[in-house]
C-alpha cells in the first residue's frame, strides 16, 4: 500500500511540474513584444527596457524557464511589474486571509454535506429528501455571484441590513479582527459547494444502503445504529472524499469571484487586479498556487480512498 | 413501454423537466428577441443617454452613465447565451472524442490523453480562463475557446468512463468479429449507447458555461464595455444596489432562472439515464 | 430423512400477499409449512417471486415492495410462536439472525469487504446476546467455522471476504446463519455460481446442519436436481403462487400440475438424450494446434489441440477458470495473443479478426453467453442481425433484408419482433435473435460459450432443441461451451473436457460417461447432482 502512495505522489509531482510548464508557456502567449504589451503603448523606452531586463527576455526560453521554476521551487516568486516589489511582500498577507475563507466554507460545507446526504438518503422518497433534493438542485445551479449577490440583497442592504456587505478592515489588518464581515462570504462559498457534498453523500449513501451487505447486516439483526456506522458509512467515504476534494478546489475557483465580490482582501482579488494590469508574475504566481492547492487536495482524498479501501488494506496485514 | 424509449422522452414526462424547459425557453426567448424589443419598447438603445445617472426614469430606471437600464436589460442576454452555447459546443464535442478514444483504445493512448487531461483539471476554470486573458486580453472567440477547452477534460472523463463501462459488452465484441473498423464501432455501437451520460454533461456544461461566461463579464474580464451584458451590468450597478436595485436584480434573475432551468432539465436527464441503465443492468 | 408430523412447524406461512407500491401484486397468497428438521426447496424461475417469498419469511421487504395481507408465523426454539408481520421493526430485529436465519445468493456482494470473516460471524452473537462473555462468543464463533467444514484458528478468522474462493465465502455465509442456533434458515440460491464440486460440499453441509440441529430450512433454487439432492417436500412457484406442493420424490416423478411437469421435462439429464444425427462426414472443418494463451505468469491454456469434423458438435467442457472462453474467443479471432495454430478447412486463421478474409469471417461465427449484453441495445432486431451481411457480404440492401427474414423465420423468431428493440424482448427471444445473427452468413462453424446459463430452465431446453434442429438442417460444425455436463448428452457427439488449460480428456459423448478415464471427470460426473 505504501509503494501505492509513493506512487500516487510521484504521479501529483510529475502533474505540478506540468502544470509549471503550462503557466510558463503561457506567457510565450503574450503577442507581439511582451515588454510592450504588458506596459501598453504609452510606455517611454526605458520602462520597456528595463522591464525587458527584468523578464529576461533576451534570453533563451529555456533558460528563462529554467530561472522561473528556480525560483518558485526556492520561494521566490519574482518581482510584479505593477508594485516593482516583490510578488512575495504581495501575497503573504492575502494568503492567510484567502485560507481562511476557504477552510472555514471548506469546514461548513463539508459537515452540512455530509450529514444532510446521509439524513436524506435514509429518507429517500419522503417529503424531507424531496425538499433537500430540489433547493439543492437550485442552489447548485447558480453561479457563485449570484448567489452573493442575492446575500448582500438579503442580509445587507434592502431587506435585513445586519451585515457589512463588502470587507471593512482596513490594510495590515488581519481580516479576522472584525468577524461580521468574513460571514457573507464564507456563506456564499459554503453554499456554493454544500449541495454537491450533499447529492454525491446521498447518492453514495443510498448505493451502499441498497448493498447486498447491509441488507444481510440487516438481516442478521444488527441494531439500525451498528448498520449504519459500521457497514454504511465506511464505505461511503472513499467516493465521497474524491468529491469533496474536487468541490474544494472548486472553491478554489469560487474564492476569485467572492472575493472581488465583497472586496476581500485575498489572493483571488490580487488575481483580478494582476489580469487588469497585465502583472503577468504575479498571475503566475497566483495561477500556480491555486493548482498546487488542487494537486494538494486531490492527493490527499486519494490517500484517503487507498486507506478506506479494504483490498488495498488487507495487503498490508497479510 | 412505448416503442422507442429514448431517455429524451423518459426525462421529458418528468414533471420538473418541464418547469426546467419553461423556465429556460422564457430567458433564452427573452435574450433572442430582447435586442430587437428594447428599442421598439422603451425608445432607447443600449448605449445612448436616457437621462439622468441613478434616477427611477422608464421601467427599471437609468445607470451610473445615464443609459435606460430595461434596454440594456433587454439586449444583455444574447451575446452571453451565444458564448456559453459555443463553449458547450466546444467542450462537449472535444471532450466526448477524447473521452471515447481513450476508453475504447486504453493502453498508452488512454495514458497521454488522461495525463494530459489531468493537467488541466489542476486548474479550477475560472483561474484557467484569467490566466489565458491576462496573456491575451478580454476577447470574445478566447472566452468560448477558453471555456470549452476546460470543460473538455471533465467531459473526457465522463465519456471514457461510460465508454470503458459498454466496450467488453459482447455487442461491441459481436462487431469486431466482422471485423468493423474502430471509428464505425466508436459512432454506431458505443455512441448510441452512452448518449444518457453525455446529455448529462451537455446539460451540466451549459449550466456552467453561463455561469462562467457570466462571471467574467461580472469581473470585468468578459465582454467589455460599452455592450449590455447581464454580467456586465451587475458589476456597474452594483454601487447603487440601495437606491436603484433593479440595474442589478433584473440581470441576477435572468440569470439564475436560466441556469436553474438548464439544471433542473439536466437533473431530470441525469435521472432518466440512471433508470434506464438500471434496466438494462436489471 | 423422517417427517416430522407430530411435531409443530417451525415456520408456517399462510395466505402471504407482497404488493409492489404502486399496487401490483408480487407474492399472490403464498402458503406453506417447515417443521423442525426438514428441508422445504421453493423452487421457481426468474420473476416467480421465491427471492420475495423467502425474505418475506424474515419479516423483510426490498424498497418497493410492502406487505399486503397474510401472516408469518415464527416458533422460537425456546418459548412461543410469533406472528412475524405483527412485530414492530425493532422486534423483528430481534428475531432475525437469532431464530429467522439468511443465506444470500451471492457471498460475495453480501459480506462486508471492509470487515474480517470473524468479526462479521461474531456480529451476529454480539447483538443477539449470545452467552456471557467474550470467551463464549469467541469459542462459538471458532465451533461453528468448524461446523462448515472451514478451519477455525485466529488468522483464518482475520482474513477479509476476498481472500476467500466462492464456496469459502458462502460458507462463511452459511455459519454466520446458524452461528446462533435458529430455528429456522433460508437459503437462496446458495449454490448458484459455484462449480459442481463446491456445490456438493456446500449441500451437504447444509443438509448436515438442518439435520443435526433440528432447523427447518427453506432452500430457494431454479435448479430441480439440487432440489432432488437435498429437499424433503417441494413448493413449485410459478408468477407469485405455489402451484404444487409435495414430497420431493412425488412432486420430481409424478408431477399434477402442467407447469411442473414442463420445469421437470426441461432439466437436462445427464443419462437420458435425445436422438442426435449422426455427423454427416468425417472432413475436419476446424482444426486447433498447441494453442497456448498466457498473460504475464499465468498460463490461461497450454497446447490445447482439438478438431471438430463437419456436422459435428463438440461439447467444450469446463469450469470457469478452466480457459474454455478464452479458447472460443481464440478460434473466433477475437484473442490475437495466442500461439499455435486455428485451421479452417486445412487453411491457417489469422489470429485477429482484422486481417481475416470476409470469407473467413463469414465461415466461423459466434454466439455469446448473455443475450441481455450481446445485442446493442440501441439498435432492431432485424438491424443486429444485418450487420454481418453489412460488414462481411456485398449483398444490396434488399437482398440483406430478405437473407435476415429467412433467418428469423429459421430461429423460430415471428417477424414482428423484428422491428424491436432487444429490451422488448424475453431473453429467449433474445438469444434466438443472437443465434440468428450468427447463422446469417451461413457459418461452417458455430462456436456457443455457454449460451444456455443465462437462461431459466425452460427456455435452455427450447434453445437447445433449436440449435440441435439446425445443426440437422443446415450440417454446421458446432462447438459447445458448457460448465454443464449435464448436457452433454442432448447436443453433441464428443466431448472435450478442459481444466487448468489443459484438455485431459476427449472422446465420443457415451465413451467419456460412462466410462470416464480422467480423474477429474469421474469427479465431475460423480458431483452432478440428478433426479
Amino acid at each position: 500500500m505504501s509503494r501505492l502512495i509513493v506512487r500516487r505522489l510521484l504521479v501529483s509531482l510529475a502533474v505540478l511540474w506540468l502544470v509549471t510548464l503550462l503557466v510558463f508557456v503561457a506567457t510565450l502567449l503574450l503577442p507581439g513584444d511582451p515588454a510592450r504589451a504588458i506596459l501598453g503603448q504609452q510606455a517611454t523606452p526605458e520602462r520597456i527596457a528595463a522591464l525587458r531586463a527584468q523578464l529576461d527576455i533576451d534570453a533563451p526560453v529555456w533558460e528563462r524557464y529554467l530561472n522561473w521554476l528556480g525560483g518558485v521551487v526556492t520561494g521566490d516568486l519574482g518581482t510584479s511589474t505593477a508594485t516593482q516589489g516583490p510578488v512575495n511582500d504581495l501575497l503573504g498577507d492575502r494568503i492567510g486571509a484567502s485560507l481562511v475563507l476557504l477552510v472555514a466554507a471548506a469546514v461548513l460545507s463539508t459537515l452540512v454535506g455530509l450529514a444532510l446526504g446521509t439524513w436524506t438518503a435514509m429518507r429517500r422518497g419522503r417529503a424531507a429528501d424531496h425538499t433537500v433534493s430540489g433547493i439543492s438542485l437550485v442552489i447548485a445551479a447558480l453561479p457563485e455571484f449570484v448567489i452573493g449577490v442575492a446575500l448582500i440583497v438579503l442580509l445587507s442592504t434592502t431587506v435585513f441590513p445586519l451585515l457589512p456587505s463588502v470587507t471593512l478592515a482596513p490594510p495590515g489588518e488581519p481580516v479576522w479582527s472584525q468577524p461580521s464581515q468574513l460571514v457573507l462570504p464564507v456563506l456564499t462559498l459554503t453554499l456554493v459547494v454544500t449541495p454537491y457534498i450533499t447529492r454525491m453523500m446521498r447518492a453514495t449513501m443510498s448505493e451502499v444502503l441498497d448493498s447486498g451487505y447491509v441488507e444481510m447486516a440487516r438481516l442478521k439483526g444488527i441494531p439500525e445504529k451498528t448498520v449504519l456506522l459500521r457497514h454504511a458509512l465506511p464505505h461511503a467515504i472513499g467516493p465521497v472524499a474524491q468529491v469533496i476534494a474536487l468541490q474544494l478546489a472548486w472553491l478554489a475557483g469560487g474564492v476569485v469571484v467572492v472575493e472581488f465580490l465583497f472586496r476581500y482582501p485575498g489572493v483571488g482579488q490580487a488575481l483580478i487586479d494582476a489580469v487588469n494590469s497585465r502583472d503577468v508574475e504575479v498571475v503566475q504566481a497566483i495561477t500556480l498556487l491555486i493548482a498546487a492547492v488542487y494537486i494538494v487536495v486531490n492527493l490527499l482524498a486519494d490517500i484517503v480512498g487507498i486507506l478506506t479501501s479494504p483490498k488495498l488494506r488487507a495487503e498490508v496485514t497479510r | 413501454m412505448s416503442t422507442r424509449s429514448t431517455v429524451f422522452r423518459r426525462a421529458l414526462s418528468l414533471p420538473q423537466a418541464k418547469i426546467g424547459l419553461t423556465l429556460t425557453a422564457v430567458v433564452v426567448l427573452l435574450a433572442v428577441l430582447g435586442p430587437w424589443l428594447g428599442p421598439w419598447l422603451t425608445g432607447h438603445d443600449t448605449t445612448g443617454f436616457a437621462g439622468k445617472p441613478f434616477q427611477s426614469d422608464g421601467v427599471a430606471g437609468t445607470d451610473g452613465l445615464g443609459r435606460d437600464v430595461f434596454t440594456r436589460f433587454l439586449a444583455g442576454g444574447a451575446t452571453l447565451l451565444l458564448y456559453a452555447v459555443l463553449a458547450t459546443a466546444i467542450g462537449v464535442v472535444l471532450g466526448t472524442a477524447l473521452g471515447m478514444l481513450a476508453g475504447y483504445t486504453g493502453g498508452r493512448l488512454d495514458s497521454v490523453i488522461m495525463r494530459g487531461n489531468d493537467v488541466l483539471l489542476s486548474f479550477p476554470q475560472l483561474v484557467f480562463a484569467l490566466l489565458a486573458i491576462a496573456m491575451l486580453g478580454p476577447q470574445g472567440w478566447l472566452l468560448v475557446l477558453v471555456i470549452g477547452i476546460t470543460h473538455a477534460p471533465r467531459v473526457a472523463r465522463v465519456a471514457r468512463q461510460a465508454t470503458v463501462a459498454v466496450k467488453d459488452s459482447d455487442y461491441i465484441r459481436a462487431a469486431q468479429l466482422y471485423a468493423m473498423p474502430r471509428r464505425r464501432i466508436l459512432l454506431r455501437e458505443v455512441l448510441p449507447n452512452i448518449t444518457g451520460p453525455l446529455m448529462v454533461e451537455l446539460g451540466l456544461r451549459l449550466t456552467y458555461s453561463i455561469g462562467y461566461v457570466a462571471s467574467l463579464s461580472f469581473l470585468g474580464l468578459g465582454i467589455q464595455p460599452p455592450s449590455a451584458d447581464w454580467g456586465l451590468m451587475i458589476n456597474e450597478n452594483r454601487i447603487a444596489l440601495v437606491v436603484e436595485p433593479w440595474g442589478v436584480l433584473l440581470p441576477v434573475l435572468a440569470i439564475a432562472v436560466l441556469t436553474v432551468g438548464t439544471n433542473l432539465v439536466t437533473d431530470s436527464l441525469a435521472s432518466a439515464a440512471a433508470g434506464r441503465e438500471k434496466e438494462v443492468t436489471a | 430423512m423422517t417427517a416430522h408430523v407430530a411435531v409443530a412447524s417451525a415456520l408456517e406461512v399462510s395466505e402471504l400477499r407482497v404488493n409492489t407500491l404502486t399496487g401490483s401484486p408480487v407474492l399472490k397468497g403464498v402458503s406453506y409449512a417447515i417443521a423442525p428438521g426438514e428441508v422445504l426447496a421453493l423452487v421457481g424461475e426468474s420473476g416467480s417471486g421465491k427471492t420475495t417469498a423467502g425474505l418475506a419469511a424474515l419479516g423483510h421487504f426490498r424498497r418497493g415492495l410492502a406487505p399486503a395481507g397474510g401472516t408469518v408465523t415464527a416458533r422460537p426454539r425456546d418459548g412461543e410462536p410469533v406472528d412475524v408481520l405483527g412485530l414492530g421493526e425493532r422486534e423483528r430485529r430481534t428475531l432475525r439472525g437469532h431464530t429467522l436465519a439468511y443465506v444470500p445468493q451471492d457471498p460475495a456482494l453480501s459480506l462486508n469487504p471492509a470487515l474480517r470473516i470473524g468479526r462479521q460471524i461474531g456480529e451476529v452473537l454480539e447483538a443477539h446476546g449470545y452467552g456471557t462473555s467474550d470467551e463464549e462468543r469467541a469459542a462459538r464463533v471458532a465451533e461453528v467455522l468448524g461446523e462448515v467444514g472451514l478451519p477455525a484458528d485466529e488468522a483464518y478468522q482475520r482474513r477479509y471476504p476476498h481472500q476467500l474462493s466462492g464456496g469459502q465465502q458462502q460458507r462463511v455465509g452459511i455459519a454466520m446463519a446458524f452461528a446462533c442456533r435458529p430455528s429456522v434458515v433460508v437459503l437462496d440460491e446458495p449454490t448458484t455460481g459455484l462449480d459442481v464440486t463446491t456445490q456438493t460440499l456446500v449441500l451437504r453441509t447444509v443438509a448436515a446442519l438442518t439435520a443435526e440441529h433440528g432447523v427447518a430450512a427453506l432452500y430457494i433454487t431454479h435448479d430441480l436436481a439440487v432440489v432432488a439432492a437435498i429437499a424433503d417436500r417441494v413448493a413449485v412457484m410459478r408468477g407469485g403462487e405455489i402451484v404444487e406442493c409435495g414430497t420431493t420424490g412425488e412432486v420430481l416423478r409424478r408431477p399434477a400440475h402442467a407447469y411442473t411437469r414442463e420445469l421437470v421435462d426441461a432439466v437436462p439429464d445427464l443419462d437420458r438424450g435425445g436422438d442426435l444425427p449422426a455427423p454427416d462426414g468425417d472432413t475436419q472443418t476446424l482444426r486447433v494446434k498447441d494453442l497456448s494463451v498466457s498473460y504475464g505468469e499465468h498460463e490461461v491454456l497450454r497446447d490445447v489441440s482439438l478438431t471438430v469434423h463437419s456436422g459435428e458438435c463438440l461439447l467444450l467442457l469446463g469450469e470457469s477458470g478452466s480457459g474454455k472462453t478464452t479458447l472460443s474467443r481464440c478460434v473466433a479471432g477475437l484473442n490475437e495473443h495466442h500461439t499455435g495454430t486455428v485451421e479452417l478447412d486445412g487453411a491457417a486463421l489469422a489470429p485477429a479478426t482484422r486481417r481475416r478474409s470476409a470469407e473467413e469471417l463469414r465461415a466461423v461465427q459466434y454466439v455469446f453467453q448473455s443475450p441481455y449484453s450481446s445485442l446493442n441495445p440501441r439498435r432492431t432486431i432485424a438491424q443486429s442481425v444485418e450487420v454481418p451481411l453489412e460488414m462481411l457480404t456485398e449483398l444490396p440492401k434488399a437482398a440483406r433484408r430478405e437473407r435476415v427474414a429467412e433467418t428469423l423465420d429459421r430461429v423460430r423468431l415471428s417477424r414482428e419482433l423484428a422491428g424491436r428493440l432487444p429490451d422488448q424482448l424475453s431473453g429467449g427471444e433474445r438469444q434466438r435473435a443472437a443465434i440468428a445473427r450468427a447463422l446469417v452468413t451461413t457459418p461452417k462453424v458455430l462456436l456457443c460459450d455457454e449460451v444456455t446459463s443465462a437462461l431459466d430452465v425452460s427456455v435452455q431446453a427450447t434453445i437447445i432443441d433449436l440449435l440441435c434442429e439446425l445443426r440437422a438442417e443446415l450440417g454446421t460444425a458446432m462447438v459447445f461451451v458448457t460448465h454443464n455436463i449435464a448436457l452433454a448428452r442432448h447436443v453433441a457427439d464428443r466431448i472435450a473436457v478442459l481444466r487448468g488449460g489443459e484438455i485431459v480428456e476427449v472422446g465420443p459423448v457415451d465413451e467419456v460417461l460412462s466410462d470416464p478415464r480422467h480423474e477429474y471427470t469421474r469427479r465431475l460426473l460423480a458431483n452432478t447432482p440428478r433426479m
